[in-house]
């Protein structure tokens, strides 16, 4: 159990520190306007990266699955003005079934 | 562009209200019920592990990170060692170092009191706080972590106290929330941030394809941030002010 502990305990400091780093260095000044440009882009470029690898991402692995039916049905219903949590309720609903189908 | 009805929790109709805590929280929800789900799971797949009841539901407290700790299982349930464990966290919750640096201009207090708050930052909360031009609300982001929180240590605890039985969410499609979700936040950055931003999306997919059969989880994610570099390039906007 020993193991275990060390792990949590380091793994728990180590991710506060990597989330405290920039606000610790920084304290409230502003970023330099280069700095700022770069960050404005941080959110498209990281929610793309998360979802290409929530999409096709499987131990390591590329993979194509029912998991892009899925998003492809959510992108439809968002395309026709559905609500978000409707799109998110058929995208699961849809790799649900195909995952008893296949 | 698309014309998609973003008219959710997370509309741009709530992001300037003076109440962005409880705005903020209201958007959270969503993700806190696909949490709740997930912590269970958390928490049914450690007690299967032998795992210490209370150090899965301390784990979840401390570290709050579902990618880290489901990481962490997955090692030491293959019989990986402390380091390897440790290292597969770190990478995969790398990413919150650019994102930290990103909201500490908008967090508040001195720098301890800051990097309180930025405990706050996970994946969702702090891209539905993000206000475009590298902005970001505070309070949306605190609120919308608010919930999520509170999902994720209370199913935890659930999921210790069941043991077993639940089997995997996945075939219910519960890992559809999260890509779903993270797709009507991008498509809001998209039409705010014009050109630049669907470069920089195009580029980060591209780069995550290329890297995830070669590298460690959490490296194509976290390689993703390079693409934010285009907004050096062909400033039409300016940079905020």
């Amino acid at each position: 159990m020993t193991t275990l502990w060390v792990v949590i305990l380091v793994t728990a400091v180590a991710t506060a520190a990597i989330k405290a780093a920039g606000p610790v260095l920084l304290g409230g000044r502003r970023l330099p306007e280069r700095l700022t440009a770069v960050v404005s882009m941080l959110a498209p470029a990281l929610l793309a990266g998360l979802i290409v690898t929530q999409m096709l991402g499987r131990e390591g692995r590329l993979t194509l699955d029912e998991r892009l039916l899925g998003m492809a049905v959510a992108g439809i219903a968002l395309v026709f003005r559905a609500h978000v949590l409707v799109a998110v309720v058929l995208a699961a609903v849809t790799v649900a079934i195909a995952r008893q189908l296949l | 562009m698309l014309d998609i009805n973003l008219r959710s929790p997370m509309s741009t109709d709530e992001r300037h209200t003076s109440d962005g805590f409880a705005a903020g929280m209201r958007a959270g929800m969503p993700f806190a019920l696909a949490t709740i789900l997930l912590g269970i799971y958390f928490g049914v797949l450690s007690q299967s592990l032998g795992w210490d009841a209370a150090a899965s539901v301390l784990f979840s407290i401390l570290t709050f990170s579902g990618s880290a700790q489901f990481a962490v299982a997955a090692v030491l349930g293959a019989g990986g060692g402390t380091m390897v464990a440790i290292l597969a966290a770190v990478i995969l919750n790398a990413r919150f170092l650019p994102m930290g640096i990103a909201v500490a201009p908008y967090l508040k207090g001195g720098r301890w009191r800051r990097a309180l708050e930025a405990q706050a930052v996970i994946d969702s909360s702090w891209a539905l706080a993000s206000r475009g031009n590298g902005r970001f609300d505070r309070a949306y982001l605190l609120g919308a972590t608010a919930p999520q929180a509170v999902a994720w240590m209370g199913g935890t605890a659930v999921g210790v106290l069941i043991g077993d039985g639940i089997g995997d969410p996945n075939r219910l499609g519960l890992d559809m929330v999260f890509p779903v979700l993270f797709l009507t936040l991008l498509i809001g950055e998209l039409k705010a941030g014009g050109r630049r931003a669907m470069v920089a999306a195009a580029l980060a997919a591209i780069v995550a394809i290329a890297l995830l059969p070669i590298t460690a989880p959490g490296i194509p994610v976290l390689a993703c941030c390079a693409a934010a570099m285009v907004g050096l390039y062909g400033r039409s906007t300016g940079a905020g002010s």
